[in-house]
């Protein structure tokens, strides 16, 4: 698909609203609507970071090791996961366990990944590999609201990115200083601060019983996998359900498209 | 088996790897979309995926934690439904668990 191509702004356009499928920009003013978004979710992902330091600091990583995993890494739940099989000595049987479990919890990145083809239209090829390196969930969701509110400005994915990105680091320190002495997060509700925020960005996501329909695949399946299936497939799997819904939908007819 | 190279610098080398597969699936899922020709089952496909990432993401962690943290979220989407404000929600719903607990109910 050449980005930006007729083709795909017609299709985009009677997918998804009025903005999807048109060529993206990249503003100053973008960046910083981002990087405000993110502000809301930054008590948590700090809150998240210093636990993932905390972790790394008992599985004896120096903090020069901590540091650099949420930097080159940044992915929160595959550090965690990863962290959880981290052997006291490696051979090559750790380095692809370790490797391996990151792999299949940040698999739904590269769906997510994809999905960005239809909303980075026209953006130069080497800035946008330079900032998917930034891909998470947080700021996708930030991004993908902003297309679904007619928005096209893809400094808002990268601000809320840099944002988060910052407060990953920087929340890794202190974590790894205090190795485990954190209060209690529950107590102030922070292990359900992103399942909260996710849930009310994603709230205007929702369109009509098209998106009822695929939702509902994506957490019979996430919800099946999670019960069945051992480790951590359960996102991609109801991701990959969700979309395998909206794509076989029998309620939708290809041609016959109805206005969005 | 005891790799001298690995036990020195086995840290490292999983920390790279680590960053070097996240990254394949970050620009990867864009490059290979570059190849396809946009079809609009596709597209519809592509469109519904931020939803769908996300309640296969919140769920599991709404049930492993229990009724209240339900409780706490059907709040904070109640809340948006109404007043269409992202941090009134969320608030709503992160006081509603903070009460919650501090009521002493379990989850």
């Amino acid at each position: 698909m050449a980005a930006g191509s007729p083709t795909d702004g017609a299709a985009g356009q009677r997918m998804n609203g009025p903005s999807a499928g048109e060529r993206a920009i990249f503003t100053l003013g973008g960046l910083r609507q981002g990087a405000l978004t993110a502000l809301m979710m930054t008590p948590s992902v700090f809150v998240f970071a210093t636990v993932v330091g905390a972790a790394s600091a008992q599985k004896g990583l120096t903090l020069g090791e901590a540091m650099l995993m949420s930097l080159i890494v940044f992915a929160g739940a595959s550090q965690m996961v990863a962290l959880e099989v981290w052997p006291q000595r490696f051979d090559v049987a750790g380095i692809l366990a370790v490797v391996g479990v990151t792999a299949i919890v940040n698999s739904r990145l590269i769906l997510m990944s994809a999905s960005l083809r239809l909303w980075l239209a026209g953006q130069p090829a080497g800035l946008t590999y330079a900032h998917l390196a930034l891909l998470t969930d947080p700021n996708y969701v930030v991004y993908a609201r902003h297309r679904h509110e007619g928005g096209r400005d893809a400094g808002v994915l990268v601000g809320s990115g840099v944002t988060l990105w910052l407060v990953w680091v920087i929340g890794t320190l202190p974590g790894h200083w205090l190795a485990g002495g954190i209060a209690d997060p529950r107590r102030w509700a922070l292990d359900l601060v992103m399942p909260i925020v996710f849930s009310v960005m994603a709230t205007p996501l929702w369109r009509g019983h098209r998106e009822t329909r695929a939702w509902l695949a994506a957490a019979a399946a996430a919800l099946a996998c999670h019960a069945l299936v051992p480790g951590h497939w359960y996102i991609v799997a109801g991701a990959l359900a969700g979309m395998l819904f909206a794509a076989f939908d029998p309620f939708v007819a290809d041609e016959a498209e109805p206005a969005r | 088996v005891s790799d001298p190279f690995l036990s020195t610098w086995g840290s490292l080398v999983a920390i790279c790897g680590m960053a070097l597969v996240t990254y394949l699936w970050r620009g990867g899922g864009y490059f290979l979309m570059g190849f396809i020709r946009p079809h609009p089952r596709l597209t519809r496909a592509l469109v519904a995926l931020p939803g769908a990432v996300i309640v296969a993401t919140v769920l599991p962690i709404i049930l492993r934690t229990g009724p209240l943290a339900a409780v706490a979220l059907a709040v904070g989407l109640g809340v948006m439904a109404w007043r269409r404000n992202d941090l009134v929600a969320v608030a709503a719903g992160l006081a509603t668990a903070i009460l919650l607990r501090v009521a002493g109910l379990p989850g």
